[in-house]
């Protein structure tokens, strides 16, 4: 098995732009002060809406911007208790994770009549850059979504260093008072980074559903929110950071994927990411640890 | 016609009068001191003039034009600017964002970074306000944030600026360095409100001087014809009792804090303290002054015990206990973070330490807590709504006669405190000065850290300067300020 094959990055890059989606999303909440832990709701909750969209009108492209309005409402359900109400984020987003996964389970049956896993030759996916005339070996077989979601990465960090609302963004993460007292309108901005985030994870959740499989399946998203939380955290809220933490769950899921081909029980390469992601954790707290101790003497 | 006026605000909060008619005027171009005790409602004045309070009644002017202030935007508009006490400032950014932030040059669509450095630098060469605009601000000293706070206030064009207790947490060069500036700034037309409770800090950088107490105005002097007792009068309604004299008779006894050879290292092997030496015998005040950073907290923290089992500091003849040693007394300098928790009740606060007393075998009896805590608050008269009333809500003061109650009793032979006036009135400040004074007679053990040097006069009888972690010099009590300045800054002989 070579790891360097195109196949074998390009089967990283799938398994890395879900995730990455939802955690530019994270970022973006971050970076304001906003600890948005609903990444993992708002992606199945995206993926279920982009397959019931696609799957009505056969269009992949319709699913997509289904997907995001939806999941832009959904947040909304985060950013108006948590801002506007000054309720504790963490307490809704639990219960936003919560509903998203009887939500979609309930719909599921009442939309397509059973539960469990949905797809149909109805349902559009998005289509491979291969097909629109895009001849690299690693993007061949992607959804434009993917350059999409590295794209992003590139304009995140500028749009933080380079523009007004950017810095304003990080003024308000910072202190929420001293922005205030310069005169931005600070709830303004926080509302703002929760419905971006919408966006992004609804954006993620098409990617999920109708880009790395066509189909849609209870608890499809498996964490992968989670996993986005994590990245944001691991990033220290730096966009290019974000894709390196990003991409090492990508290297472990296609690694998994490997692993099986070669004969290791499924449960065990299921594993491999969550394991690997739990293993960088552990190591950043162990470097933040050991930094803090010479800032501290 | 006055730059800014405030004409006959009322302002309630409950059933609290925080500020009963009060009209104030500044000219253009004028220091103007507010002064008065905590609680005597400089803060609420000061936060009605910057948008943050809307007055119950009477109106605030601006040359003359009565105008409506709904938030600090509308403040900062009508140029108003305020340097907050607690810096309002984001430690992330760099020192040109922190100033231009709120009113940003762009260009093309993008921030102009260039530009707004230009800006920065030509403000900070203006007014004599030195600080890089590339710089970090959470790295910065405390002197210059406070700068990067002034200069956001001119970039936003302030032609009023509201100081808020500025030089709370300057040393004596920063506050020198301050007063130079403001006067450079006031001298360009910009009136500056400068609210504070030190009179010699009025006296030295005012015009005029507006005094507060209970809400009410009780006093409008022009600096340069008024003198300390007239303003004292004003501020707390009576003269103060002159100082104690200081005891002719020479402290007796074995120390009970010593101090033998003590290094002190960080964790990349710097030395913060070198081969520190003193001792304290009971009855006995020994200051420790120096430029904020000269080993202080390592001492104070090699000496309470909060360092560890520290070889070399001997209480009573015997080792330094780690962790916080009973025998030693300490009021922290950091009154909400060392001294207290500020979210937890007086009661719960002064119980703090003495919790073992108190206990009956399995539960710790709440009636009796309070009780402590009432007797407490009658005998230190700390003024709160009641003993369960969180610490945190209590004025600077209150918090530290809470925190003396707290550290006073214990059976403890030695006393450290820190700056154990900083931020209080002069009313509580002469409290506290008689509660360490007493507690010396009864024949505590004290050092005392300030950065105040006519309270190391007032109290010590003996004053030591660290520099660069070593003691280069020791000083009688009676040591003149020139003196001790010249030793702070390494100057000896």
């Amino acid at each position: 098995m070579n790891i360097f094959e195109w196949s074998f990055l390009a089967g990283v890059l799938t398994a890395t732009a879900p995730v990455l989606l939802a955690a530019l999303g994270g970022l973006l909440c971050q970076v304001a002060g906003v600890f948005n832990i609903a990444l993992e709701g708002q992606l199945l909750w995206g993926a279920f809406v982009a397959v019931v969209v696609s799957d009505l009108t056969g269009s992949a492209w319709t699913g997509v911007v289904g997907a995001v309005a939806a999941t832009v409402l959904f947040s909304a359900l985060l950013s108006g208790p948590s801002v506007a109400l000054r309720a504790d984020p963490i307490v809704v987003a639990v219960g936003l994770n919560l509903l998203a996964l009887g939500l979609t389970a309930f719909l599921m049956r009442q939309i397509f009549g059973s539960g469990g896993t949905y797809s149909s030759p109805d349902l559009a996916g998005l289509p491979d850059l291969g097909e629109l005339g895009v001849d690299v070996p690693v993007l061949r077989d992607q959804s434009p979504l993917v350059p999409v979601a590295l794209l992003l990465v590139v304009v995140m960090a500028a749009w933080l260093t380079r523009t007004r609302s950017g810095l304003r963004l990080r003024a308000v993460g910072q202190h929420l008072d001293a922005a205030q007292a310069v005169g931005l309108r600070v709830s303004g901005y926080r509302h703002g980074v929760t419905l971006v985030a919408g966006a992004l994870c609804g954006l993620a959740g098409a990617q999920l559903s109708l880009g790395n499989v066509t189909l849609f399946s209870e608890g499809m998203s498996a964490g992968r929110g989670w996993i986005a939380v994590v990245a944001v955290m691991l990033s220290g809220v730096r966009p290019y950071r974000l894709l390196l933490a990003c991409l090492l769950f990508g290297v472990a899921e296609a690694f998994g994927f490997r692993l099986q081909g070669a004969g290791l029980p499924q449960q065990a390469a299921d594993a491999a990411p969550y394991v690997i992601t739990l293993a960088a954790l552990v190591l950043a707290a162990v470097a933040r640890r050991r930094r803090r101790s010479y800032e501290h003497a | 016609m006055y730059a800014a006026e405030l004409v006959g605000v009322t302002k309630r909060f409950g059933p609290v009068l925080a500020n009963d008619g009060i009209d104030l005027a500044v000219a253009r171009g004028e220091v103007h001191a507010v002064v008065g005790e905590n609680g005597a409602g400089k803060s609420t004045l000061m936060s009605i003039l910057y948008g943050l309070h809307r007055p119950d009644a009477g109106e605030v002017r601006r040359d003359g034009n009565r105008i409506v202030l709904r938030s600090p935007t509308d403040a900062i508009r009508h140029g108003l600017g305020m340097v907050h006490q607690r810096f309002r400032l984001f430690p992330g950014l760099t020192v040109a964002e922190n100033i231009v932030i709120g009113a940003e040059p762009v260009r093309n669509g993008r921030l102009d970074r260039a530009a707004a450095n230009e800006a920065v630098a030509a403000l900070s060469e203006r007014y004599g306000l030195r600080a890089d605009p590339s710089a970090l601000v959470g790295g910065l000293p405390v002197g210059v944030r406070q700068r990067v706070e002034i200069l956001r206030a001119l970039y936003r064009d302030a032609e009023v600026l509201i100081l808020d207790e500025p030089t709370a947490v300057l040393t004596p060069g920063e506050t020198d360095r301050l007063f130079e500036v403001l006067r450079t700034v006031a001298a360009t037309g910009v009136s500056i409100l400068l609210v504070t409770h030190k009179l010699s800090e009025v006296l030295a950088v005012g015009d005029r001087v507006t005094v507060l107490r209970q809400g009410r105005v009780t006093g409008r002097f022009t600096a340069s014809e008024t003198d300390a007792d007239e303003l004292v009068n004003a501020m707390i309604g009576r003269s103060l009792t002159p100082p104690v004299p200081r005891r002719a008779r020479p402290p007796v006894g074995d120390p009970l804090l010593e101090v033998r050879d003590l290094t002190v290292r960080d964790a990349d092997g710097v030395a913060r303290l070198s081969e520190v030496s003193f001792a304290v015998r009971p009855g006995e005040i020994v200051g420790l002054a120096g430029v904020a950073g000269s080993g202080q907290r390592e001492l104070v923290d090699s000496v309470t015990g909060l360092r560890g089992a520290v070889p070399g500091v001997f209480l009573a003849g015997t080792p330094v206990l780690a962790g916080r040693d009973p025998r030693v007394a300490y009021v922290p300098e950091d009154r909400h973070g060392r001294a207290t928790a500020p979210e937890m009740s007086v009661a719960e606060n002064v119980l703090m330490g003495a919790q073992r007393d108190l206990a009956s075998r399995w539960t710790l009896p709440r009636a009796r807590v309070r009780a402590r805590a009432r007797d407490l608050v009658d005998r230190f008269s700390i003024s709160a709504a009641s003993v369960d009333t969180p610490i945190g809500a209590l004025s600077g003061g209150n918090a530290q006669k809470a925190v003396l109650a707290r550290e006073l009793t214990r059976p403890s032979t030695v006393v450290v405190a820190e700056e154990p006036t900083q931020g209080v009135d002069v009313g509580v400040r002469e409290r506290v000065h008689a509660l360490l004074r007493t507690a010396r007679d009864e024949g505590a053990a004290i050092l005392l850290q300030s950065s105040e040097l006519s309270e190391l006069r007032d109290l010590a009888d003996r004053i030591l300067v660290l520099y660069e972690g070593r003691v280069i010099a020791e000083f009688p009590g009676d040591a003149t300020e020139t003196e001790l300045g010249r030793a702070m800054t390494g100057a000896t002989g």
